[in-house]
């Protein structure tokens, strides 16, 4: 047995017995607070564990999380559990489902002192609280692409044999976030500017993920992600081929928020949270694992990756009343000029 | 022998199969010629051997005198009747006869009327138009039967023909088979593990052990108590 | 042929399976119908919901109609060549991609025939510059082709080798060529599994959803899955849901009944050997023609395979082996899968054998009759429901505070519920030759009860419920389906785990998942295949 597989073998082992050891539920401390948030947040890779151990350090608790595919499941999740629901915090709704989320009146004042927050785009509310943000951008692949569009204009017009890989705005919210910024920068002309990208759109997938899996596979040359997403690469990957194409007309932007519920177990417990999440110990945590940005300062710089990130000159966001209220026609305006031959 | 009358020659013919080792030579003619033996013997391999659906190692197979070892099966001279699936479960009785005329069942008129008089000499007249499920087992038989008197090959390979049925019908079909073979002059080989069969039907005996040939020749000489262990085992 | 208390006891076992099918998906329906949450009840029947319908069937009828035209002369071929070096490693291989995640062999497919895929790859090597893109209706149906095909030829395969082993030897010896012989022998069998096959893959090609969206190029390629998922999840209209999912269901219906008025008549000759002689396989023409056919059709499955193999390997096995979740994913995973499986086999078998004791009793009524002969259909019919749709109403009855609990009994009951069609398809002929066969022997014998189960139908049938078990539990592994809705930190599988990864940037990682989780589907169908290497041997 060589040495490798020894290893190999005592990690396997000591993994085994790790992973026996977390089936046991934890009854560490008494007070509970149960967060309700999306996979990749909780993933390993994601701020979940780091964000659980740097509060629980604080506030003599036990922090358990339930995680659903994303933040359209979210809000579902709690539309089917109403007012039994054993939320106390629901983390990860984007400014597109606040609307929604609040008619459920479910939510409660977040009592959180947002002034201080640097977020593009001057999103204020009452009740939801934003932790991080990212605008969508135009990522390409710089060994098939010297020359990057400029604007949105270029993406629209440009050369139809350079594919895009984009998401479905039925099914999936950076999809749905596209469709906000094509509305945002043509307006009344956005059928007519998606009939033309059509030609440019390899395919429009289910979710990030799919298109984001097709991009890195190299079947596309762009895909529709976010300014943050070469940070990732540039940090983790330590390569630069993949950056993010800055738009002069300017990048609609994804705000994440959380808010607390009516009926959370301990009122207390949950505003400290939200307290806690615009502070250092949340927001240190958040660029080099959820790679979005900060809505707060951190305790250190970020990492030189995120200053060579593309810094957008404008931001652009629509209320979310104006999405819920239009969403469903814009949709249908979507798909028309999508299907037109 | 040189003669055109039906014969069999294995000639020093070897085959692996199934973990066993066969090694016939033998050389058979004559009206009736029952492959007998205890079961594993080998006794459907020998069968299959002539039939062309084994191919030995080594050794040569001749039937009439013409080395047959290389030929596909369609193309020797055989007919074949088995204890039981002999007709095709979704076609009827006078297809499945007519089978045996063109394999792509273009029948002419004069086809038909040979399948009809077929039907009529194996007792199955009228039967042409039902399907074998609706068939009793004897009656089958006797279509596979009508089926290899069309065909007019002059070797008639049968594998346990009448197991599948009752003792009064084996009796019938007996001698349904010694009538047919006397009309047509073909040379019957049949496998059976019935000591009794044997004796009431078969002109010759091949006794098989262990995949090889342990003794052959006229039934009243190989029949006979004390001339081999696996033959008083076999007579019971 | 049974005794009276056997046939109560088939035909009441029966009736139970088939009512809790429905009623499970009855209850999820009317949980979510009475839930009453307001529906914008939009019109299900607008011009773009019949555009969206009319794109459903097509692609569904062509991936069916495709899957099985090419299934036909691989299965023939395959059947007709009983003995080659890898065989039994090819059987097994057909069993193989519907066990896939579909995003992995999406993405797989992908490297392939993609834009910048192998295939392209060559074409520009012999001087051809502008790509050919599969992307619409010859993506999805490549794709569905891919993943159904396989199963297709290995139910044919099976059906095939269940002939009677006279019949080939006949064949030659009445010197049938290849035309009569797929004439008068192969195609009735091949015809009378048409209904069956081509329903099943009609029923997987209607419900499709990520590839109809990742292959289909633009919202022009929607199924009506897509818009059910839309309703329930980003509208949450969960009336909408159940309404479109009742259409999908009853359009599809229809077509599957169209279907079955082209099936043939039952077999009549049952075997008691097969053997595995095929003289007309033994020219070297035909040995040529069959071993060109079995390379194409194996290339056209194992490319995509190998290129989920190529980029499994640059992931990083010893950080994802001494990973924790990992393993409590994988121990999750085949908690939830085996018994999915056997309940998959247990309905099946329960069905099955009411639908036998009904059927052969002379004395059935009328609506006795009907009811066995519509059952395995009906039921099949399951597989139209979107788990999501069945999974949130059983959420809504279950109630949030028990969810912890109920959920894994919920994943594992859909998934079993999903399974059971293919189930259903390996075991239904096994059962009905198996039951022909020793039937009248069991009862003549006075074998009845347990003892019959246990020294008749055990060691008859043991091999195809075990191939049925291990499918059944390979489908389960790789599907992601309901866990999404009901995740929690306790509950990751690991289709579960492999989103995750693809979800925060780690697609090595997410790769190597792939490659695990297909190799567990191999070893799955090795288990379940291994009775193909014991062959009758008739040695008379």
């Amino acid at each position: 047995m060589t040495a490798r597989t020894k290893t190999l073998l005592a990690r396997l082992s000591a993994a085994a017995l790790t992973a026996a050891s977390l089936a046991l539920p934890a009854f560490a401390a008494d007070k509970q607070l149960t967060i309700y948030t999306y996979e990749s947040f909780t993933s390993e890779w994601g701020p979940g564990p780091k964000v659980k151990e740097a509060f629980e350090k604080t506030c003599n608790c036990t922090v358990n999380y339930v995680a659903v595919a994303d933040g359209v499941a979210l809000l579902s999740r709690l539309k089917l559990e109403g007012s039994s629901s054993k939320a106390d915090i629901v983390l990860g709704l984007d400014t597109n489902l606040t609307d929604e989320a609040k008619a459920t009146g479910l939510f409660e004042a977040s009592g959180v002192d947002t002034a201080a927050l640097k977020v593009p785009g001057d999103f204020r509310d009452d009740t939801f609280v934003p932790y991080d943000y990212g605008h969508f951008a135009v990522i390409y692949d710089t060994q098939t692409i010297k020359n990057p569009p400029q604007s949105l204009k270029d993406l629209v017009e440009g050369d139809p044999a350079q594919k895009i890989a984009i998401q479905d705005p039925r099914t999936s919210t950076p999809g749905l976030g596209l469709l906000l910024w094509v509305k945002s920068v043509y307006g009344d002309k956005a059928p007519e500017a998606w009939a033309k990208l059509k030609n440019r759109v390899l395919t429009v997938t289910p979710g990030w993920s799919e298109a984001y899996g097709l991009f890195t596979k190299g079947e596309a040359p762009m895909v529709l992600s976010y300014v943050t997403s070469p940070a990732y690469h540039m940090v983790e990957e330590k390569t630069d081929r993949y950056q993010a194409a800055a738009f002069s007309e300017g990048h609609y932007i994804q705000i994440e928020v959380a808010g607390m519920l009516k009926n959370a177990h301990d009122k207390d417990l949950a505003r400290s949270f939200l307290s806690f999440m615009v502070s250092p110990g949340f927001q240190d945590i958040i660029p080099t694992t959820n790679w979005m940005m900060p809505v707060a300062d951190t305790s250190s710089p970020l990492p030189d990756a995120f200053g060579k990130l593309v810094k957008p000159t404008k931001t652009f966001l629509m209320s979310p009343e104006e999405v819920a209220k239009n969403r469903k026609a814009w949709v249908d305006e979507w798909l028309a000029a999508m299907s037109l031959n | 022998m040189s003669d055109d009358k039906p014969h069999i020659h294995m000639d020093n013919v070897r085959l692996d199969r199934g973990g066993q080792t066969f090694h016939i030579d033998v050389r058979m003619s004559g009206s009736i010629t029952a492959v007998a033996g205890a079961s594993g013997s080998g006794k459907t391999t020998f069968l299959h051997l002539i039939a062309g659906f084994e191919t030995p190692r080594s050794g040569r197979i001749l039937l009439t005198g013409k080395d047959v070892t290389d030929l596909h099966p369609a193309d020797r001279p055989v007919s074949l009747v088995f204890q039981d699936n002999n007709l095709f479960a979704h076609l009827d009785i006078a297809r499945n006869v007519g089978l045996g005329i063109n394999p792509s069942l273009r029948l002419t008129a004069e086809d038909e009327r040979r399948i009809d008089e077929a039907l009529a000499r194996t007792g199955l007249a009228g039967y042409g138009g039902r399907l074998p499920g609706t068939l009793s087992g004897g009656e089958r038989q006797r279509a596979a039967f009508a089926r290899a008197l069309v065909r007019k090959r002059p070797y008639l390979l049968l594998d346990e023909p009448f197991a599948a049925l009752d003792p009064g019908l084996r009796l019938a079909m007996g001698d349904l088979l010694r009538e047919l073979q006397a009309e047509t002059g073909v040379m019957v080989v049949m496998v059976t593990h019935l000591p009794d069969e044997v004796e009431r039907l078969a002109e010759r005996v091949v006794f098989l052990a262990r995949g090889t040939v342990v003794a052959s020749g006229p039934t009243d000489e190989i029949l006979r108590r004390g001339m081999l262990p696996e033959i008083d085992a076999f007579m019971g | 042929m049974l005794t009276a208390r056997e046939k109560r006891l088939s035909i009441a076992g029966g009736s139970i399976a088939l009512a809790g099918i429905v009623l499970f998906a009855a209850i999820a329906s009317v949980a979510l119908l009475e839930a009453g949450w307001p529906s914008e009840n939009t019109g299900i029947f607008d011009a773009y919901m019949r555009r969206v319908l009319a794109f459903t069937l097509v692609q569904a009828v062509l991936s069916a109609a495709i899957s099985v035209a090419l299934a036909i002369p691989f299965a023939r071929a395959l059947a007709r060549q009983p003995a080659f070096p890898g065989r039994i490693w090819l059987v097994r291989l057909l069993a193989l991609p519907l066990g896939l995640p579909v995003i992995t062999g999406a993405l797989g497919i992908l490297t392939v025939w993609g834009r910048n895929g192998w295939a392209n790859e060559i074409l520009r090597m012999l001087g051809l510059s502008e790509p050919i893109s599969i992307y619409g209706l010859s993506g999805i149906l490549l794709a569905h082709v891919f993943f159904n095909f396989p199963l297709a030829a290995r139910l044919m395969l099976a059906g095939l080798e269940r002939l009677p082993g006279e019949y080939w030897l006949l064949a030659s010896n009445l010197g049938l060529g290849p035309i009569s012989i797929f004439r008068h022998i192969e195609w009735p069998e091949i015809r009378r599994q048409i209904p069956g096959i081509a329903g099943l893959i009609l029923m997987l090609a209607a419900t499709s959803f990520t590839l109809v969206l990742l292959l289909g190029g633009g919202p022009a390629a929607t199924t009506l899955e897509v818009a059910i998922y839309q309703a329930l999840r980003f509208d949450f209209d969960p009336q909408r849901a159940v309404s479109l999912a009742i259409v999908q269901i009853l359009l599809t219906a229809l077509l599957l009944m169209l279907l079955s008025w082209t099936r043939g008549k039952d077999p009549e000759g049952f075997s008691l050997h097969t053997t595995s002689m095929r003289p007309d396989g033994k020219t070297t023409a035909k040995r040529c023609l069959d071993g060109a056919l079995l390379l194409s059709g194996t290339v056209f499955i194992l490319l995509p395979l190998s290129a989920i193999v190529v980029s499994g390997l640059e992931a990083d096995y010893l950080k994802l082996l001494s990973d924790g979740l990992f393993w409590r994913a994988a121990a999750t995973s085949l908690a939830i899968a085996l018994p999915a499986g056997a309940l998959a086999v247990l309905i099946a078998g329960m069905i099955i054998s009411g639908r036998l004791a009904i059927l052969a009793d002379p004395k059935a009524s009328a609506p006795l009759l009907a009811g066995a002969r519509l059952a395995p259909a009906t039921a099949s019919l399951i597989l139209l429901f979107p788990p999501t749709v069945l999974g949130t109403g059983w959420f809504l009855i279950a109630g949030p505070a028990n969810v912890d609990s109920v959920a894994p009994v919920l994943i594992m009951l859909i998934n079993g519920l999903m399974a059971f069609p293919f189930v259903l398809r390996i075991l239904e002929p096994a059962m009905t030759t198996h039951r022909h066969r020793t039937g009248r022997l069991a009862a003549s014998l006075g074998i009845t009860g347990w003892d019959r189960w246990r020294l008749i139908d055990w060691p008859g049938l043991r091999k195809p419920f075990a191939m049925a078990l291990s499918f059944a539990t390979a489908l389960s592994i790789g599907d992601l389906g309901v866990v999404a809705l009901f995740g929690s930190d306790s509950l990751v599988t690991l289709p579960w785990l492999l989103y995750s990864r693809m979800g925060s940037y780690r697609t090595a990682d997410a790769a190597g998942i792939a490659l695990i989780l297909a190799i567990l589907c191999l070893l799955l169908t090795v288990a379940g295949a291994k009775g193909d290497t014991e062959r009758h041997r008739h040695v008379g």
